[in-house]
């Protein structure tokens, strides 16, 4: 037995003294080393957590030199040849570069500037009602296509939106003479997005209510008294309440910018609408798994190309956001 | 004391409630009608004269499914996927959860930046589904569960957690009673802490059964398919060649491609409905660990 009350009870005092301390680094560090054995149980706990991160997180980390080789199978990663920068260069002079750069920044930029400030306005909605009942209904029903699956979602578009025996095209048939096919090359991109909103409004509008409900009452009825319209005081009170959470959420979603919706993707994607939802994360996977000869290499080279633009993405929304705002992440 | 609403506020209110109704019908309009077309006579459909509630109801779409061996094994894969998934992630994030609450824990932050970096820098699906190989996990259960286990996310909200509902002084307490820390954690933190371990087992269970691209990337045997990557494979069918389910002559073509349709909109119910029972169970606790979590 380790931990008695005795340690628990020095390891207090010692504390708030350590920055103080004359010969501070020694002593500190002898008392790091103590407290370390004294916390071994909690490292046993941690271990498999550790392991996992090691091992599915971090060893594919290193893969990323992959990148930079020519990857051959039975060598190995570690065995493999060097190739230098020859395969980000391939992609950098590859006919698709600039299109697929273009679509995954136009769809993902779309979905941002789309899908960013609609919770926002249904939490302000929602948060000015008084009927209590009718905003838990409202919440409950929003809220649950988000544990929809994507093939799901997916389906459901296809089957819905079908231009033969949809639902939804049957009154637009009526009324516009014709059916609109919503996976084609000019509607994908709407259908992607608005699919989105769908499903994840009612999910993203939760923290902003957090945030709303964290907001004094008072200043509300101060206002009231001074004769502020619910416009004014949504403005004027309930906006800046929730600014600081915004601006955490804006700066995650700059940095998943890039990582969103793979899936919802790949699932949407047909070959009329190719040249339009061909993105990074796409494209690298068809190299590596669709192509009669996988390009692992070549695949890894778009994939670290497109971690490098996110990390620069959310350093720089970082950046931006403590100049703005004083306000940032890390 | 008690204001009286201006006019404009009124207006404000009228609008208000419209457009919440008008969102509300349009979520729950699209889930509506699935469920009412798979109970729908494959003539209905075929006729499309369902809109809102079904139209000479049958369920013989769902019969076709309990007749179906593939549809069967799909359905107990994601069973065991989603099992085995939910345990698996609820001890990983249970675990590292509770360890990184500690404040008497050496390099708690930076044990926490180690789980949070992969988030920052992710390797990508390339390496690692090399790395699924190399460990031999390649068409095995395992890769479809593993690869994706714990959630940085869900290890933050337990964290909170513990930090908020497993107080310092409990735990001095406990060792003037000559209690470790394993006893502790075992005997005291993880019964305090029910919800949030129903909250990790839901929240990992309806991720596994709503995944199908590990099964898809990492397993080539149908045995090992879950429900989702069937769905995938049966939606892809029609939309690449409606005559493949089915040879022979027109009629009989039709007839099947009418029920095909039916059977489609009856598995994407079967597919939708579990996560959709479970999740108003989940959502109390995970609102609120939600945001404990995320606005610190």
């Amino acid at each position: 037995m380790t931990g008695t009350d005795m340690t628990t009870t020095t390891v207090k005092i010692e504390k708030p003294e350590v920055p103080g301390a004359p010969d501070g680094n020694q002593r500190a560090s002898r008392r790091l080393g103590l407290r370390m054995r004294r916390s071994w149980q909690l490292y046993v706990l941690l271990l498999p957590p550790l392991v996992f991160s090691i091992i599915f997180l971090y060893w594919p980390m290193y893969g990323l030199v992959l990148a930079f080789k020519n990857y051959n199978i039975t060598l190995g990663i570690t065995g493999s040849p060097w190739a230098g920068t020859k395969y980000i260069t391939q992609f950098f002079h590859s006919y698709l570069f600039w299109p697929v750069i273009k679509n995954t920044l136009v769809l993902n930029i779309y979905a941002l500037l789309a899908l960013f400030p609609l919770p926002i306005i249904l939490a302000l909605l929602l948060n000015s009602l008084r009927n209590q009942r009718f905003k838990k209904t409202v919440q409950l029903i929003t809220y649950a296509p988000y544990f929809i699956s994507t093939v799901v979602l997916v389906g459901m578009i296809l089957m819905l939106f079908s231009p033969t025996t949809g639902v939804v095209n049957r009154p637009i048939a009526a009324i516009f003479g014709g059916p609109v096919d919503f996976l084609s090359a000019s509607a994908f991109r709407h259908t992607y997005v608005w699919s989105g909103a769908w499903q994840t409004l009612g999910y993203s509008a939760i923290i902003f209510l957090a945030a709303l409900a964290g907001v004094d009452p008072e200043l509300h009825e101060a206002a009231r008294v001074d004769g502020a319209n619910i416009l004014r005081r949504i403005w004027h009170i309930d906006l800046p309440g929730i600014l600081p959470v915004t601006i955490t959420l804006l700066i995650l979603n700059m940095g998943q910018l890039l990582n969103s919706g793979f899936e919802k993707v790949l699932l949407l994607q047909n070959p009329n609408n190719l040249s339009v939802s061909q993105v990074l994360d796409t494209y690298s996977f068809q190299i590596a798994f669709q192509s009669q000869i996988p390009q692992y290499s070549y695949a890894t080279a778009i994939g670290l190309f497109k971690s490098v633009i996110s990390l620069i993405l959310i350093l720089l929304a970082n950046w931006l956001a403590r100049r703005v705002a004083k306000q940032s992440l890390f | 004391m008690r204001i009286r609403d201006t006019r404009g506020d009124r207006a404000y209110f009228v609008l208000n409630y419209s457009v919440l109704t008008v969102f509300t019908l349009m979520v729950l309009y699209p889930m509506i009608y699935v469920i009412s077309a798979s109970f729908s006579s494959a003539k209905a459909i075929a006729d499309n004269s369902v809109y809102l509630w079904p139209v000479g109801a049958t369920i013989d779409a769902y019969k076709t499914i309990m007749d179906s061996p593939n549809l069967l094994i799909g359905f107990a894969n994601s069973a065991v996927y989603t099992i085995g998934g939910a345990l698996l992630g609820t001890a990983l994030t249970v675990l590292a959860g509770y360890a990184a609450s500690r404040d008497d824990l050496p390099f708690r932050r930076i044990i926490m930046f180690f789980f949070l970096i992969p988030t920052l820098v992710s390797a990508g699906i390339v390496p690692t589904y090399i790395v699924v190989r190399q460990l031999g996990l390649l068409d095995t259960r395992w890769a479809v569960i593993l690869p994706g286990a714990m959630s940085v996310f869900n290890v933050i909200i337990t964290r909170t957690f513990y930090q908020m509902n497993v107080p310092q002084e409990m735990l001095e307490a406990a060792k003037v009673d000559g209690a470790d820390d394993f006893r502790f954690f075992f005997r005291i933190a993880i019964p305090l802490s029910k919800p949030i371990i129903a909250v990790n087992l839901l929240f990992y269970g309806i991720t596994q059964w709503n995944g199908w691209f590990n099964a898809f990337l990492y397993t080539s045997d149908p045995g090992l398919m879950p429900l989702q990557l069937v769905l995938r494979e049966l939606l892809s069918q029609s939309a690449v060649n409606p005559g493949m389910i089915g040879g022979g002559d027109v009629a009989e073509l039709l007839k099947r491609r009418e029920l095909f349709d039916k059977l489609k909109y009856a598995m994407i119910v079967v597919a939708m409905i579990p996560p959709l029972i479970a999740y108003p169970f989940v959502q109390k606790h995970f609102v609120k660990g939600a945001l404990i979590g995320s606005i610190k």
